[in-house]
């Protein structure tokens, strides 16, 4: 990709303004518009950090600095879905790996890597905050897939392959039975 | 110990449907804690506010314990900076899972305590960070503060009443450290999220070398509650010293894990066999973690009549900390269970300080080393010494956080970590 051909659209610019008015610096907009960037590429590559960093006039080297600091930020092209797997405490104990396992096996590719067609990335990752809903899964950096069987990912994964993300799913404290039944 | 728990009502997260809507909120009383205070501002100066809260002992939700309206105290006498308060919802400590359900079901609660806090500290800018992972749950905070807004609650004079408190929602992007509250002060500025030097405090220097105050999501929805029904009605729930609602996360080997409402002080043995209703299977339990992954893990027979409060848990050997309650049976592989814990602290450590990035590594490798079947027993000392080169050496918690549970699970544990060690080649005698 060559550093010219990119460029934020005016209504990114204009999002972009509205998060630095947040903040009294335009620096601490760094996260968030690395986030607008990578919404718009699918990654963050360096050629991608330098037009966050040249379009909130901060040092490439501060947004290099950002992008490598956190984890969600893709530092190389990924596919189309990312699959992030908890394996973490709760979900070691429930099973998380034997999840892990399943889809490596499924979609023939190891953590870490994207099967050939680009559909697939797998990536193990740490705590997710769903641990009373363990095993579960992250779909790119969006929805909680929670309580997962084998036969959960799969239908997941066919789904996926349809172009179906799964929707929201609103965990109801136990104790909230009149909230339950609103939900249902 | 609370006896009469059946009968308890939540607080923080009623069983009302659509309570995140603000009509709904407001038709339940919502927002007139708020109303309260600022109607009448010379009953309830922000010295007042403060004070109230400080009595009713809000114990820091977040994992530290500290007495919120204390820690509103620190603040310095307004000058002409701007004042901050940072309101802690990046929710990383494995196990913990809670702040989630107040920005789905009970946002304006949150939003409410927040402005009473940012009154009585006369702070003019709240931010919310919440972790990157929770983007649907910003989105659904963000309608609540939209809504607080359109009703005046939050912006320019704040219901007629000459106050304004203005409310920013972000987040982070997959950091556990940003979850330390230097480290997401650091990161609310746009940079790497590396905790600070301490002092100068946060209230002396936070955000933009301004005073600032951080609070947890939990701790802060508990402070309507404390404006509406005093300071003395908040200490008559829960435990002495330990008081107020507490939203248990209970997760692992339990047959209902989720999050739970109840009284600071519950029993741990009625956490986990009457409310989560028992382990998994009908098997044993072997080991509770009690507040998330840096609080050391209890055996089941250092559980007995243990109650999940801060006294009771320092005397069994552990702490509260967010209150995210890992349960685990007796098929539970500690040595497993240990390896992947340090493998969390290492992939988390920031890096700053040699102690923690260098003795996350080692605590992994060795322990890897040792699940691997490759162990000696000598290796457990060296785990233990490396946990004693890490502890108080370091700018930030994340090193004590690492080496408690090596220490704690090695030492609760021994047998089983010895038994998965190489014999020793050498004859002893």
């Amino acid at each position: 990709m060559a550093e010219q051909e990119l460029a934020f659209t005016q209504e990114e610019l204009d999002e972009i303004e509205r998060i630095k008015a947040k903040f009294p610096t335009d620096k601490a907009a760094t996260l968030r518009v690395l986030w607008v960037a990578q919404n718009k590429y699918g990654h963050v590559k360096p050629e991608v950090q330098n037009l966050v960093a040249d379009t909130l006039e901060v040092p490439r080297s501060h947004v290099h600095g950002v992008a490598s600091f956190y984890t969600q930020y893709y530092k190389e092209e990924m596919g189309k879905f990312v699959l992030d797997v908890c394996t973490c405490l709760s979900c070691q104990l429930c099973g998380g790996y034997e999840i892990l396992h399943h889809l490596e096996d499924e979609l023939g590719i190891k953590a870490g890597e994207t099967t050939d067609d680009g559909l697939f990335s797998i990536q193990e990752v740490e705590c997710l905050g769903a641990c009373g809903y363990a095993p579960m899964l992250q779909v790119t950096n969006g929805v909680y897939a929670n309580n997962l069987t084998k036969e959960k990912v799969d239908k997941l994964i066919e789904n996926l392959r349809n172009g179906n993300l799964p929707e929201f799913e609103s965990m109801v404290m136990r104790q909230n039975e009149k909230r339950k039944k609103a939900v249902s | 110990m609370i006896e009469d728990w059946k009968s308890y009502e939540p607080l923080l997260i009623p069983d009302i449907p659509n309570l995140h809507k603000i009509d709904v909120y407001e038709e339940n009383d919502g927002y007139s804690a708020l109303r309260t205070v600022l109607n009448d501002q010379e009953k309830w100066s922000r010295t007042d506010v403060t004070n109230e809260v400080k009595a009713a002992n809000i114990r820091g939700r977040g994992g530290a314990g500290f007495n919120a309206g204390l820690k509103w105290s620190f603040m310095p006498e307004p000058d002409d900076r701007p004042r901050y308060l940072a309101c802690n919802g990046d929710e990383s400590e494995p196990g913990t899972f809670k702040d989630r359900n107040i920005f789905e079901f009970n946002p304006h609660i949150f939003i409410e305590g927040a402005l009473i806090a940012a009154y009585a500290m006369s702070v003019d800018t709240i931010y919310v960070y919440i972790r990157g992972e929770y983007i649907d749950w910003v989105h659904i905070l963000e309608q609540a503060v939209e809504e607080a807004y359109d009703r005046g609650y939050l912006g320019k004079d704040i219901l007629g009443k000459g106050i304004d408190i203005d409310l920013h929602v972000t987040y982070g992007a997959g950091a556990y450290i940003c979850g330390e509250e230097t480290g997401m002060l650091e990161s609310l500025e746009g940079k790497r999220g590396y905790p600070r030097v301490k002092p100068p405090f946060p209230a002396q220097k936070g955000l933009w070398g301004n005073p600032t105050t951080i609070n947890n999501i939990e701790t802060l929805a508990n402070v309507p509650l404390v404006i509406n029904n005093g300071a003395e009605w908040y200490q008559s729930i829960g435990a002495e010293g330990h008081n107020g609602p507490v939203l248990y996360g209970i997760s692992g080997h339990v047959n209902k894990p989720g999050v739970y409402e109840y009284p600071a002080g519950m029993s741990v043995e009625d956490l986990i066999y009457e409310v989560a209703g028992g382990i998994r299977g009908g098997k044993k339990l072997k080991a509770l973690i009690p507040g998330g992954t840096s609080t050391p893990v209890l055996r089941a027979d250092q559980l007995e009549g243990v109650s999940m409060d801060s006294n009771s848990l320092r005397d069994a050997g552990s702490m509260m900390g967010t209150a995210g309650m890992v349960v685990m049976d007796e098929d539970t592989d500690m040595v497993d269970l240990l390896w992947r814990i340090s493998h969390f602290f290492h992939h988390e450590s920031c890096g700053q300080c040699t102690p923690c990035r260098e003795g996350t590594g080692w605590l992994e490798k060795v322990l890897l080393k040792i699940k691997n079947g490759e162990g000696e027993i000598k290796d457990l000392d060296l785990l233990l010494d490396v946990t004693t080169q890490m502890e108080g050496r370091t700018i930030c918690a994340l090193a004590d956080a690492a080496a408690w549970p090596v220490r704690h699970t090695i030492n609760r544990f021994r047998d089983e970590f010895e038994a998965r060690c190489k014999k020793s080649v050498h004859a002893v005698a």
